[in-house]
């Protein structure tokens, strides 16, 4: 396992072995409660993201690296506290643990929007730290990981710095207050510079002070600048290593197949034919499914198709279109989940014939670049298990529950991930993988899902859809009604994890309820749709729908009203860091002049606190509409790293084309009929067109951008296409309505 | 019985069914895994090679098929001690976001440049149209690759 493991099973702190074994910095607020899990010794507790040994500094990222460059955006923080070189940096993702819980992670969902600053709302978001600590999820998701980490893991940086300063001025006779600190060592006032490895052990054994000042934005080395990835040589060479990269000695490979009926069991199997290949050790039945285990993946994929299953009946509803017809019929009063935006008089102001319609999206799949992947092995009396996952702290729970050890005799161990988009918040493969450990004793094995597997085998974005009124008077909107129905997420997602939280799902109408226009009259609704196919948080969650509802409604009344659609956002939003997004994406586009036979789209959406605005341009060719340019502006508070910013804004938009274009999963028989990229397609390169981003910072706090690229991008496609063609495209995908080159 | 194949210039004897596809001869076989599974049916070219210097897709390339040929994986193109004009390319303009399709783009592009060494955007666009990039790297990769184009013409 990763080097935490043996550092973490060796005594901490004790005279010079503390230099052999490492030493663990940190701190945060409420310190004295979560065992420290690099130390033994849980008497000390300490946050530990800082890790002092022999071979240096290493920096404990404790977010999954699925791509989005949190792992260097984090260690940027520690390191800019420290006065480390970049190039001095080492990280490691660190185990499984309670300590590294996600703060952030719940402040989307409090009842304010984000453009409210108030005391009230402040508070409210204040105390969503609380649940969220006692829920302890190591959990990256929502686009938090950077607002959770930005004080925490600074502070964590400055404490570490401020105990090896107080080392060194122990140890020189110097006053702290004469030493400074720079390329990992002090600095004494004669010049000398002590090693931060050759304080560190004198360091643990001194009390660590309270958080000292963080050092102001000005100061900043590291942060605010684009910095190399760390994981950037690994990933161009070959040598990062995925879950399925890992090897053992012994290792066996897996692979399983589950009901094509989402969340059923097994009825009965036959495993005589597979048990007869070439190559195959063992059929196991696992969580909804089979798994055959084999000395090579492929063996264990062709005798996988030899085994034969009758599967239990799908828990659900058979076609998609019985599904549609279900979405329908939930938006009534007594399917009301939400209605937290309420201004003005709505109904008052909307005649009888008010321009009216309906929009609607199907169920997406995550389609990861890496299927769904899990390695365990029960070593002994321990159980280790590396998966790329975005919950840790879960499989913990899983294997105990699995195994029967305690969670203290599981190791976890989080690989970089081939994608992720919310797909690997998700549990279902990593059961499966420690069912076939505990099976098989003292083997580790490695599970892999088959492309076909994971395309069928989704915690799906939802199929949704939104009814919309709206008037206009004096090229304005006078009053917009948005009836927005989905099945819940939240629930689904964490009923999963055996976790219940009551209340109304702020998912089903994320994106639309908190958006910062000023229309007089201005009302949006959630409906429940009833549990039926599971479904997940799927980049950008409920605001990849409810942004293309919501944008494009806005845009139709723009032309009922016969204004500019970008004057017409402009002039009905007032909070500033939002107009200046618009405006940014009309300076850089030149909107208002496309180039002869172009026209363009534009879309806005505040989600995960970050105001977005998007301008795509299309033109028609001899093979179909083409995408021909792309425009986008964000609004981060704290830009930490431009080029990771830039790389996340272009992938959520592309992410969010591929699917307003290709994305649909549909069902026949409780089952998915899209089994691989030719019938589920992503976004090519010939497709792709060249996108600008432009980073802002006006906005009141840091905000994470993992997520918030995405919404805009299929209303603002939409939307061009009306441009350019008159036709509005009012259900997803848009490929089913208009052929695309 | 037992296949001969070459990798990475190594002679190497594969002990694998002849019907295996050297997406698993390489990875499970050899382990050596910078080549990645993505579908398995040439749709997302994860798997890319070169097997005698064309760039395939090696979920569909067969061991008894490749036997005595000569194949280069990502592990031979450059090591991150000595990299490829192209790796270094891709470094410097940090175009990797989770990955995982970077093998298959990067031996792509390869091929790409051997047979044209200055491409122009359509060119790019088009030899690179077989390979899926999830995370929508694609606009760093263009310029990466005209960026090899330019360091390999020296």
């Amino acid at each position: 396992m990763g080097r935490v493991k043996t550092i973490a099973r060796r005594t901490f702190l004790i005279g010079s072995a503390a230099i052999a074994g490492g030493v663990a910095f940190g701190t945060w607020q409420y310190k004295k409660a979560i065992p420290n899990p690099l130390l033994a010794d849980e008497a000390y507790t300490l946050t530990p993201y800082v890790l002092i040994d022999a071979n240096g500094v290493t920096l404990i990222t404790p977010r999954a690296e699925m791509g989005q460059g949190v792992q260097t955006t984090l260690a940027a923080l520690l390191a800019e506290e420290m006065d480390l070189d970049w190039d001095q940096v080492q990280i490691l993702h660190g185990p499984a643990s309670r300590a590294y819980f996600n703060a952030a992670i719940l402040e989307e969902g409090a009842p304010f929007v984000p453009t409210d600053t108030s005391w009230l709302a402040e508070t409210v978001r204040g105390a969503m730290h609380i649940p969220a600590k006692f829920l302890g999820m190591q959990i990256t998701g929502g686009s938090s990981s950077t607002p959770d980490a930005f004080d925490k893991m600074r502070a964590a940086g400055a404490v570490a710095r401020a105990a090896l300063v107080d080392a060194a001025a122990q140890r020189s006779g110097f006053a702290a207050g004469d030493l400074i600190t720079a390329r990992g060592a002090v600095v004494l006032p004669d010049g000398t510079e002590i090693p931060y490895a050759d304080l560190a052990a004198d360091a643990a054994n001194s009390d660590l002070p309270d958080t000292p000042p963080l050092k102001p934005q000005s100061e900043w080395r590291l942060l605010g600048r684009a910095l190399p990835r760390k994981d950037m040589l690994g990933k161009v060479t070959g040598t990062a290593q995925f879950t399925a990269d890992i090897r053992y000695p012994g290792m066996l490979f897996a692979t399983a197949r589950s009901n094509p009926g989402l969340g059923a069991g097994v009825t009965s199997y036959d495993a005589k034919a597979a048990l007869a290949y070439p190559g195959v050790e063992d059929v196991i039945e696992v969580p909804n499914g089979v798994a055959v285990v084999a000395n090579s993946t492929w063996a264990a994929f062709k005798a996988m198709e030899l085994v034969e299953i009758v599967w239990d009946p799908a828990p659900y509803a058979g076609t998609d279109a019985e599904m549609r017809a279900q979405v329908e019929a939930s938006l009534t009063a007594d399917h009301q989940d939400s209605r937290n935006r309420d201004d003005g008089d709505v109904a008052a102001n909307l005649p009888t014939d008010a321009w009216t319609a309906e929009y609607t999206v199907p169920y997406l799949a995550h389609a990861t670049m890496e299927p769904m992947t899990a390695g365990a092995w029960l070593d002994g009396d321990r159980l280790r298990v590396w998966a790329g996952n975005q919950l840790p702290t879960q499989v913990l729970k899983e294997g105990a529950a699995i195994t029967g050890l305690d969670e203290t005799a599981i190791d976890v161990e989080t690989p970089v991930m081939g994608g992720g988009f919310g797909r690997r918040a998700e549990m279902d493969f990593i059961k499966q993988a420690i069912t076939v450990a505990k099976a098989l004793p003292n083997r580790p094995v490695l599970l892999t899902w088959t492309r076909e597997e994971d395309m069928t085998h989704d915690a799906f974005r939802p199929m949704a859809m939104g009814r919309i009124s709206g008037t206009v008077a004096g090229g304005e909107i006078k009053a917009l009604d948005l009836h927005l129905a989905a099945p819940s997420v939240i629930s689904s997602q964490m009923g999963r994890i055996g976790l219940n939280l009551p209340g109304p799902d702020a998912t089903i109408v994320q994106g639309a309820w908190e958006q910062p226009y000023t229309f007089p009259n201005y009302r949006v609704t959630g409906y429940r749709v009833p549990a039926g196919v599971p479904v997940g948080s799927w980049r950008s969650v409920g605001a990849s729908q409810n942004a293309f509802f919501h944008e494009s409604a806005v845009d139709e009344l723009a032309y009922l009203a016969g204004v500019d659609p970008l004057e017409f956002r402009l002039n009905q939003i007032d909070h500033l860091p939002s107009r200046k997004v618009i405006e940014a994406v009309a300076a850089a586009s030149n909107w208002g002049n496309p180039p002869a036979g172009r026209a363009r789209g534009v879309a806005f959406c505040l989600s995960f606190g970050v105001p977005t605005a998007e301008v795509i341009e299309v033109a028609m060719t001899p093979q179909g509409l083409q995408m021909t340019g792309a425009w986008a502006a964000v609004d981060v508070g704290i830009a930490l790293d431009p080029s990771i910013i830039e790389a996340q804004v272009q992938g959520g938009m592309i992410y969010g084309l591929s699917a307003a274009i290709n994305g649909e999963i549909t069902f026949d028989g409780g089952h998915v009929q899209q089994t691989n990229f030719p019938d589920y397609d992503g976004l090519r390169m010939p497709q792709c067109p060249p996108i600008a981003v432009t980073v802002l910072e006006n906005g009141s706090k840091i905000r994470g951008i993992g997520e918030p690229g995405t919404p805009p991008a299929a209303p603002a496609l939409a939307n061009a296409i009306f441009a350019l063609t008159g036709q509005r495209i009012r259900a997803l995908p848009l490929g089913k309505a208009i052929g695309f080159a | 019985m037992a296949y001969s194949l070459t990798v990475n210039g190594e002679t190497r004897l594969i002990d694998m069914p002849g019907d295996t596809p050297l997406l698993w001869v390489l990875r499970d076989g050899l382990h050596l895994t910078g080549t990645k599974y993505g579908c398995g049916v040439a749709a997302c070219g994860a798997c890319s090679v070169h097997v005698d210097g064309q760039a395939v897709r090696s979920c569909q390339t067969l061991l008894e098929d490749a036997a005595n040929a000569e194949v280069t994986t990502i592990e031979g193109l450059g090591t991150p001690e000595n990299l490829h004009a192209i790796q270094a390319a891709w470094l410097e303009h940090q175009v990797a976001q989770c990955g995982y399709c970077q093998s298959g783009q990067i031996m792509q592009a390869a091929a790409l440049l051997a047979e044209t060494p200055q491409p122009t955007d359509a060119e790019i666009d088009e030899a690179m149209g077989g390979n899926l990039c999830r995370c929508g790297t694609y606009p760093r990769i263009r310029a990466a690759v005209h960026s090899a184009a330019a360091t390999l013409k020296g």
